[in-house]
């Protein structure tokens, strides 16, 4: 393999070709573009600066730090201690303040609600969207409707401790699943629905002995629901005259939910969320016009 | 009787002249002998076949091939003991030493078939089976078929390009960019409208979108480079690749892992490393690939009969190598048992991440930029007609660019638990990264110094010469985007995904497709392309898909950054997550109808290619077209 060098000058530019050839394929031997070459070596001197200002090399044990003593998980740390410093005039205030007065004063109930409004969109928002207005299976929190009180104290209780979790303190209703556990007949269940539907205002079945179901409303339903449908709501039953089922105003819906029923879960917010921000959020959502 | 597949077999003998079959049709053609040696008769056909398939009609030109034989050489031996003596002949140890090494996959791909309790290994090692058993077939059948004669390195001091596997890998590219293009618009419509999500597993989001990546990465971009790595070596090597079975076990093994690793996403399978999805077993098999793909490429660089390597081929051993050490690393891993998809990487925390990143960001560096600056450094000079504009930056960029890419990954982890020092250095040494990037750039630009005028007529040229350009936009964007203040903001957003999409659609897209146009004509052996006009429109429609696309994702990344950190006046956050979302709606319609057109163009390729191919003008014998067989003298 002779090393042949046959350089010759390319016509169109008048630059030397450095002789070599592959398939027809030929180089110039023009030099290295001058602005190239210094902003290569302006970049690599940026980066020298660079790493004397601020942490860049590792040693064996430990790192270069830089002059600069820049530290990221310090200044994060401080900003955060920051914005908790900013907001806790305001904070602290609604902590002392019980949740009744915070709506007295102005200023205390606009950060309220500005912060409730924050933390709803973060947190509470994926269910029971953005405006608070619900879904089937996610409570609307802008009507009359209360599963478990709508007061301000109640909407706290809930907010803190959550509804069927692990948390000591949680609400817990359990709606039993006639159907799947046996404990009424498919046509048992079939009546029982049909005469809820019939005190509801919805559609029934033909020829359903709607006495029969009112005898089995008695006697499974009107503990937690109450004799005249109205729900109880210290233990979560919702009344069956409302406007807004939570899984669908339908028989169909209805019979689904006496056989095999959806209980639903709300997280408990007290180890997620601060004191101040928890009230906020009462505060926030009692305001969506539905509190009570 | 003996009937070659690809070479014309000798039937007869008769009135001084030999009667041949030619392909796989059993019809009778001349053939005429030139020159005898001891070893091999050069034989010339009148030219009924097409050089590099037989089984295609050619264009009537004179054609000659060398038929490891003596018996033209001898009036009045007796011819059937003489092929009876060739088929005699040992197999070679290369053809053997595959045999056995697919014969003993098919059988543990069977018994993990047979012993495993996951379906879906089941359905890979089935699939395992089935390709070493095809292998091992076809092995046996081009044994049989040519006798075990070795296949002439060269034709009358020609070199007797090997572009079987070249053909494979190009019409794979395109096959594979029509799948990954049309997956990208259909997540991208998901993202719009997520009931298209269709809440069924298979199509989910969550699947397609490794789907989506490494079909236009891993499928496309690798069958491009594989494809054009093999033609570029053996012709500026001017040396034939070595091996019979290498090449196609190379190509058809690559083409392999892609079967496996995209039917495992569709069937949830994932290590959930991104870039890097593909589960233990695909990624042993792709190692094994990739190093007989090292040793083809040093193998025909060994065999070259150039005096020196030509740039490219630097660029596309580095992005080998590199590649290799990057698969390797990232993918140790410790399976569940031999039967089970499911395996755990050794690297945890912020290690893990590092070392995903440290990966992730070379794919970037070493596959999709130092690959394809190769395939630029060939296609744009050869298709210019221009020299290379300089050697000296070609050397100095070259090692500047496989030495500070290595660095920049950490770039990726800013704000992370990552330590603040790493990110500083991946940060500064992108940020170095910037000249060495643009060095591509500049050589490929000014390489067309004196050959501007082309771009006006040649749109292939145009194409490739616009992907140079997107190619140091987005290298002058990743620096940028890597130091920490910006990436504050740009980080998590979809400006990400503009800024990888400009470079994915404009760069990688567009030099592939260049090369693709270059390469159809000159391994088909057709004078040009069907239609100019058609390119044209793949350029239009395409380039203002990419205009669409990337604008659209500039807007909503920056907004979305903005609007994630927004506070009002009393410290909150002004906007919820969601509404980050609902605001991003409008600009996801039109990043999806820039994906649209982006497929729209590339459909158009594809109908060009195969109108090409199909009916395109046979190029002239004299004019010697790339990949061909010499013509007489």
């Amino acid at each position: 393999m002779a090393d042949a060098h046959n350089k010759e000058v390319d016509q169109v530019s008048g630059v030397e070709t450095t002789g070599h050839e592959w398939d027809g394929l030929k180089e110039l031997n023009n030099p290295l573009p001058r602005w190239w070459l210094y902003l290569f070596y302006v970049t690599i001197a940026w980066a020298v600066v660079y790493w004397i200002l601020y942490p860049a090399w590792p040693l064996v044990t430990s790192y270069t730090t830089g002059v600069l003593g820049a530290n990221q998980r310090m200044e994060a740390i401080a900003a955060y201690d920051q914005g908790i410093a900013d907001r806790s005039e305001f904070a602290d205030k609604i902590v002392a303040t019980s949740l009744q007065d915070i709506s007295a004063d102005q200023d205390m109930l606009q950060f309220a609600l500005a912060n409730g409004q924050a933390a709803f969109g973060d947190n509470c928002a994926p269910c029971h969207g953005s405006g608070g207005t619900g879904a089937e299976g996610y409570p609307n929190l802008q009507d009359d409707t209360w599963l478990w009180g709508g007061t301000l104290d109640d909407i706290q209780t809930t907010l803190l401790h959550g509804i069927r979790t692990t948390n000591d303190d949680t609400r817990f209703g359990d709606m039993p699943a006639y159907g799947r556990d046996e404990l009424l007949s498919k046509d048992e269940i079939n009546q029982v629905s049909n005469f809820v539907a019939s005190k509801a205002g919805l559609e029934t079945d033909e020829g359903v002995d709607l006495a029969a179901g009112q005898t089995l409303y008695e006697d499974n339903c009107a503990a937690c629901h109450g004799d005249n449908l109205e729900g109880i709501q210290e233990v979560g039953a919702p009344s069956l005259m409302s406007a807004n089922y939570l899984y669908g105003k339908s028989l169909d819906a209805i019979k689904a939910q006496v056989t095999n029923p959806r209980n639903g879960v709300m997280p408990a917010w007290a180890d997620r969320l601060d004191p101040a921000t928890i009230k906020s959020l009462t505060v926030y959502v009692h305001s969506f016009g539905g509190g009570q | 009787m003996v009937q070659g597949r690809k070479r014309p077999a000798i039937a007869g003998w008769k009135n001084g002249q030999i009667k041949g079959l030619c392909g796989d049709r059993a019809e009778s053609c001349d053939i005429v002998p030139i020159r005898c040696d001891n070893l091999h008769s050069t034989f010339c056909l009148e030219g009924l076949y097409d050089p590099i398939d037989m089984n295609q009609r050619g264009s009537g030109k004179v054609v000659c091939m060398v038929v490891p034989s003596l018996a033209p050489c001898m009036d009045s031996k007796d011819w059937g003991a003489e092929m009876a003596q060739n088929k005699a002949k040992m197999i070679s140890l290369e053809e053997g030493g595959f045999a056995i090494f697919l014969v003993v996959l098919a059988f543990v791909c069977l018994i993990v078939a047979g012993k495993t309790f996951d379906q879906v290994m089941a359905f890979h090692a089935g699939i395992g089976t089935l390709f070493a058993a095809v292998g091992v077939f076809f092995i046996f059948k081009n044994y049989f078929d040519d006798g075990g004669e070795p296949i002439p390195a060269e034709i009358d001091g020609k070199p007797n390009y090997n572009m079987g596997p070249v053909k494979f890998g190009t019409i794979a590219a395109v096959f594979w960019g029509l799948a990954g293009f049309t997956v990208g618009l259909v997540i991208a419509l998901q993202l719009a409208w997520p009931a298209l999500n269709f809440d069924l597993p298979w199509t989910n989001f969550g699947r397609l979108r490794p789907l989506h990546t490494s079909a236009v990465i891993f499928a496309f971009g690798g069958n491009v480079l594989l494809a054009t790595s093999m033609y570029v070596v053996q012709r500026t090597s001017r040396a034939r690749m070595p091996g019979r079975i290498l090449p196609w076990f190379v190509i058809l093994g690559y083409n392999a892992f892609i079967v496996i690793a995209g039917t495992g996403y569709l069937l949830g399978v994932t290590q959930s490393k991104e870039y890097a999805e593909p589960e233990w077993y695909a990624d042993l098999w792709l190692t094994i690939v990739w190093v007989f793909y090292l040793f083809l490429f040093l193998g025909t660089l060994w065999k070259r009969k150039e005096p020196h390597i030509y740039v490219a081929n630097w660029f596309y051993l580095a992005f080998i190598v590199t590649i290799a050490m990057l698969h390797i690393t990232n993918n140790l891993t410790i399976p569940v048992s031999i039967y089970s998809t499911k395996s755990y990487i050794v690297w945890s925390g912020v290690q893990d991440a590092m070392v995903q990143w440290w990966y992730g960001h070379n794919a970037v560096g070493f596959f999709l930029t130092a690959g394809f600056l190769a395939i630029m450094y060939y296609f744009i000079p050869k298709q210019a007609d221009r020299p290379v504009y300089s050697y000296r930056l070609s050397i100095v960029h070259f090692w500047a660019l496989i030495f500070l890419y290595i660095w920049a990954g950490p770039h990726h982890l800013h704000y992370t638990a990552l330590p603040q020092w790493a990110s500083t250095l991946g940060a500064t040494f992108s940020i170095i990264l910037w000249m060495p990037s643009w060095g591509g750039m500049i050589n490929g630009l000014m390489t067309l110094s004196g050959a501007w005028d082309k771009l006006r007529t040649d749109p292939v040229l145009r194409m490739m010469v616009v992907s140079v350009a997107f190619y140091g936009m987005s290298t002058f964007e990743g620096p940028l985007m890597s130091l920490r203040s910006v990436n504050s903001l740009s980080h998590y957003t979809d400006w990400t995904i503009g800024h990888v999409h400009s470079g994915a659609l404009g760069w990688v897209g567009y030099i592939s497709f260049g090369a693709i146009y270059c390469l159809v004509p000159w391994l088909w052996n057709k004078k040009q392309l069907y239609s100019l006009k058609l390119v044209n429109w793949h350029f239009w429609l395409s380039t203002l898909g990419i205009v669409l696309y990337i604008t659209a994702m500039w807007v909503s990344g920056i907004m979305q950054g903005l609007m994630w950190r927004a506070y009002d006046s009393l410290g909150f956050l002004e906007y919820s997550f969601v509404e980050t979302v609902e605001a991003m709606h409008p600009f996801y319609i039109i990043r999806a109808l820039g994906g649209a057109l982006f497929v729209i163009g590339a459909v158009i390729m594809a109908y060009n290619l195969w109108m090409t191919v199909r009916h395109g003008e046979a190029e002239e014998a004299d004019a010697a077209p790339a990949g061909s067989l010499a013509p007489a003298e």
